[in-house]
């Protein structure tokens, strides 16, 4: 299972890193919005994988699982939504003001000459 | 706290005296005055102290562990130096209700005033060092405020830009020669610098430390070769010339001399750097001053001139050079704001400043005249005024250091001549400009300013006079507790008399008011000699030079690292990211998987994963049909959140799940303003380099979770397991660490989170995007824009949702949930009536502005925090109990819960205002051609 996770953190990373690579604004957000699966799925498994040991205290649970990585990535995650509207937004407005949606705000046939 | 009290007046008075020009203009004034003498009655019942020989010290713990205090000092220096700003200041108050014209602002004038006042209050009343410097900066940024007053003048802007770079750079130089200090002597507290004077002039870092306070202390006192601020900062209103150049701004560089003194002269260096500036400075002061034809310019030199020869003196190093420093502070700051009064009072009579227009005014204010007059003769040096006093122990103390020593004669010399040139300077400002022949068409006929104006200099030349005329019986006592606090030691043997019988200061008087008044006979042949050799000389140019130098070598840096392309940008910082990674793997031998057993891989697992690695795929792989991408990255979300199901994390899959459904409608809002597909790259390089990186880095992740996975480790988790109930009153460990164990960082958070919807508000006002008509395909849209089976079940829906949300807020500290689901769920379900029923309708029924959801929800969570202060517990503590209630039963109720309900408060605020804001952009009407 370890190994499973492991792959699948790898696989997001490097779609993620890919799609940042990009020089459109909307496949950028996208790799951000990927790497930040990432990157939020890697701090949850600092806690190692535990199964049906969720941290909520009782009498009956056999035990717990780590509960900081997961109160960590908790607000990680309403953080990333706030990035990736900022992000969006920040995109939106470079549209408007220099005509275009590259991250560098060249057009497209301007970068083939370039 | 009299001190602090005395200090923070002014500033809480900046606001009060901002509000009250409302009032009227007159109001602001009223009000100035009143903040002046409250800082005054604060300082009223100490006063006795110093005379007595005490120094009072106020020190109130603020970082006690960097040796960080708020710590006040009232002693015969310090009190000397309040005396001079407030009681100037509150003349200055006075004057600029009369000088400063309809058009200017009242109410910022002296809120500047005010601002500065307490700042300069501060630095001479500052114990602790770095407080010190603090006040040290806030008279730099206020002074510049000030000097830029008039910001519609091109003259202005610039002078107070040149004093604030000029005095900034000194202010950075002083507080690495403060931190050099604090290092040698193990304490910023005065009291203890004051007292380790051997340690310091003996250690080996003395002539840093010396070096970088004395450039704090040239700039801000103007001395050579720092002094040209100076006179471009006359661009200022008249007022804030008089108080900055006579008895604060400047003089804070002289302070700082004074009252390092103890601790750092007597060494060859401080000597040598000290006096030589200071005389360089007074020569040349005075000799610019005698050839500048605008009366504030002259001013201005004079200053540069007076406060070279206070430095001069400092620098002598004696203890009697030291007394006469500090007596000719007090005398200077007299003459030298009434001098500037009553130009100010020229000029705002007659319209001019220039002397070659300025002519006969005799005739014309011989009230004002006879006033400027007799404080041109203080500033000469004419007996009988206490500028004579203070200039006789001046060249009887230039005597004595040059006694014995070969080319002894060359120091009194020259001061001899510095004063001759003062005295020919000082004669033109009153032949000019009083006598001379007839004005040369003045702009207005003047005449003598309303009676008010002339108080403050009355009141000015008065003490010029009794101070020069009877010196034991007014300034003496101030004088004696003021340089005794200033060496730190018993006085020197000294009498304040206006006749020593013949000596050779008293020669030396004779020749420089002799000279003084031959140079100004022969002023005509010398003025054309200036004009045709050194008159061409201009500081500003080489200044901005410098400054123009400094800004050109910063772009080229910033060229050199930014390249203007965020993609390359990108690029540098994966990659450098990658290789930092890597090397350690590279250099140590440690296997990648350790010896942790790990969970059996299982069937449905293994089917998640895959639809996971394969919609992340086509993510990639389709990103530029963006809506196709958009419905994979979804699956993407889905899959995280079954993730957190399967390995016990019930919140956050709940959280992640509602985020998702946000996010997609975020993203679908921001596609309908970007195009639908992007044309294909050209660049196959280009895509393999990426996708080598994009490799690099998944597998250097995988690897890295991978080798910590099948690591055994050590956890903090069993203190939040074991005191979560009993000490934060809930079960679900995930709930009471965000809102009662981490609660600090969960308020941060919920900050950016509100930063980042204001953030998004601001970008999205006045923007305006061209909405296409019909989608890529030439489609147009659907005209039934919200379908009535959609609307109808998402309003019964509403209802339902919310009950839902807090549900879920409630038990949030027991069982999973909480302020920030419950918050994200609230926003979906209100989101949806936006999505079904149109923003006009739902604005009908709701109010459309979210933004004081998102203050009442960080007011709340704040507000929590502070409650448990009034209890006498640390910021954010939290208490619970349980009530029984009625039908409900037992029910428990935490003080975390009030913070839970703020938290939820700014997760709905922000999430509706940041797509409610979004999807309104639509309406906006579209700019022609704003889009291609």
């Amino acid at each position: 299972m370890e190994a499973l996770i492991a792959l699948v953190i790898g696989v997001l990373t490097a779609g993620g890193v890919f799609l940042a690579l990009r020089g459109q604004t909307f496949p950028v957000v996208l790799g951000l919005t990927l790497m930040s699966y990432a990157v939020n799925l890697f701090l949850f498994v600092m806690g190692r994988l535990a199964i049906g040991l969720p941290p909520v205290i009782s009498d009956a649970a056999a035990g717990y699982t780590d509960p900081l990585p997961q109160a960590l990535v908790l607000t990680a995650i309403v953080i990333s939504f706030g990035m990736t509207a900022f992000v969006i937004v920040l995109a939106l407005k470079a549209r408007a003001e220099l005509g275009n949606d590259h991250v560098d705000g060249r057009h497209h046939d301007e970068e083939r000459h370039a | 706290m009299t001190l602090f009290f005395a200090v923070l007046t002014p500033f809480i008075g900046a606001a009060l005296v901002a509000l009250a020009s409302r009032l009227g203009r007159s109001h602001s004034a009223w009000a100035a005055g009143a903040v002046t003498l409250a800082a005054i009655a604060w300082l009223v019942p100490s006063l006795h102290l110093p005379f007595e020989g005490t120094t009072l010290i106020q020190q109130h713990d603020w970082m006690p562990a960097l040796g960080l205090n708020l710590a006040f000092r009232l002693d015969g220096l310090a009190l000397l130096f309040a005396a001079l700003i407030l009681g100037i200041g509150l003349l200055i108050v006075l004057y600029a209700r009369y000088y400063l014209s309809e058009r200017d602002s009242m109410g910022r004038f002296y809120s500047y005033l005010m601002l500065f006042m307490g700042s300069m209050l501060g630095i001479v009343l500052s114990e602790n060092l770095i407080q010190l410097l603090i006040f040290w900066e806030l008279t730099s940024l206020s002074s510049f405020l000030l000097i830029s007053y008039w910001q519609h003048r091109e003259e202005g802007r610039q002078g107070a830009r040149m004093a604030l770079a000029v005095t900034g750079a000194g202010g950075f130089a002083l507080l690495g020669g403060f931190l050099l200090l604090g290092h040698i002597v193990g304490s910023y507290e005065l009291s203890v610098v004051l007292a380790s004077g051997d340690l310091i002039r003996e250690h080996p870092l003395y002539v840093p430390t010396l070096t970088l306070i004395l450039l704090g202390v040239f700039t801000k006192s103007a001395q050579f070769p720092f002094h040209f601020w100076l006179p471009h900062a006359m661009a200022a209103p008249t007022p804030v010339s008089a108080y900055l150049h006579s008895a604060t701004m400047v003089k804070a560089g002289v302070f700082l001399l004074a009252r390092l003194f103890p601790a750092l002269s007597g060494t060859p260096e401080w000597f040598w750097l000290v006096s030589g500036a200071g005389l360089a400075t007074l020569l040349l002061g005075a000799y610019v001053a005698l050839f500048k034809h605008d009366l504030k310019g002259l001013l201005a030199y004079s200053t540069i001139s007076h406060l070279g020869l206070i430095t001069l003196l400092f620098g002598l190093s004696t203890p009697l050079a030291a007394v006469a420093g500090v007596f000719h502070i007090i005398n200077h700051a007299t003459f030298k704001a009434s001098l500037f009064m009553a130009a100010g009072i020229i000029d705002h009579e007659a319209g001019t400043r220039d002397m070659r227009r300025l002519n006969g005014l005799w005739r014309f204010m011989p009230y004002t005249a006879t006033l400027a007059m007799v404080a041109a003769a203080a500033m000469a040096g004419v007996p009988l005024l206490n500028g004579f006093l203070s200039k006789e122990m001046f060249f009887a103390e230039t005597m004595e250091i040059s006694a014995g020593h070969a080319g002894g004669w060359l120091l009194p010399a020259l001061v001899t001549l510095a004063g001759a040139l003062g005295v020919a300077y000082s004669l033109r400002f009153i032949h000019d400009v009083f006598f001379n022949g007839r004005p040369v068409d003045l702009p207005r006929t003047p005449h003598e300013p309303p009676r008010w104006m002339k108080v403050p200099v009355e009141i000015l030349v008065v003490l010029c006079l009794v101070v020069g005329i009877a010196p034991t019986l007014t300034v003496a006592p101030l004088l004696a507790v003021a340089a005794a606090d200033t060496l730190q030691a018993p006085l020197p043997d000294y009498h304040l008399a206006l006749w020593h019988g013949v000596n050779p200061a008293l020669v030396m008087s004779l020749i420089a008011l002799g000279g003084g008044a031959l140079i100004y006979l022969m002023r005509r042949p010398l003025f054309a000699w200036h004009e045709r050799s050194l008159g061409r000389l201009d500081a500003r140019v080489v200044f901005n030079a410098l400054q123009n130098g400094l800004f050109a070598l910063a772009r080229s840096i910033t060229r050199l690292i930014d390249t203007g392309s965020l993609q390359r940008q990108v690029f540098f910082l994966l990659a450098a990211a990658l290789v930092l990674g890597v090397a350690p793997w590279l250099a140590g031998g440690t296997p990648l998987a350790g010896n942790r057993e790990g969970l059996p891989l299982d069937a449905v697992s293994l089917i998640a994963a895959s639809a996971l690695i394969i919609a992340t795929l086509a993510t990639v792989w389709l990103h530029r049909q963006r809506f196709v991408a958009l419905v994979t990255i979804g699956v993407v979300g889905l899959v995280v959140s079954l993730a957190f199901v399967k390995f016990s994390a019930p919140d956050l899959a709940l959280t992640q799940l509602s985020v998702e459904i946000v996010t997609i409608v975020l993203l679908l809002l921001a596609l309908y303003f970007l195009p639908q597909h992007a044309a294909p790259e050209h660049e196959p390089a280009r895509l393999w380099r990426d996708g080598m990186i994009a490799l690099l880095a998944g597998g250097g992740t995988a690897a890295l979770a991978w080798a910590v996975l099948t690591r055994p480790y050590d956890t903090i988790a069993g203190y939040f397991l074991a005191n979560s109930v009993p000490g934060g009153g809930g079960s679900n460990v995930v709930n009471v660490i965000l809102v009662d164990f981490r609660g600090y960082d969960t308020l941060g958070e919920i900050t950016v989170l509100a930063l980042a919807g204001l953030g998004i508000v601001a970008m999205l006002q006045g923007l305006q995007l061209a909405a296409p008509s019909r989608d890529d395909a030439g489609r147009s849209w659907d005209a039934d824009a919200y379908p009535a089976i959609m609307a109808t079940l998402t309003r019964i829906l509403l209802p339902l949702a919310l009950l839902v949300a807090v549900f879920i807020l409630l038990r949030g500290h027991n069982q999973p949930g909480g302020g920030f689901i419950a918050g994200l769920i609230t926003s979906v379900a209100l989101i949806v009536q936006y999505l079904a029923n149109g923003a006009v309708w739902t604005h009908q029924r709701m109010a459309s502005d979210s933004h004081p959801l998102v203050a009442w929800g960080l007011a709340i969570a704040a507000f929590t925090g502070l409650a448990s202060w009034l209890f006498g517990y640390p910021f954010l503590t939290s208490t619970f109990s349980h009530l029984n209630w009625p039908v409900v039963g037992e029910f428990e109720l935490a003080s975390a819960m009030a913070f839970d309900l703020g938290v939820f408060l700014v997760v709905v605020g922000a999430t509706l205002m940041i797509l409610v804001n979004l999807g309104g952009l639509h309406r906006a009407p579209p700019k022609k051609g704003s889009v291609h």
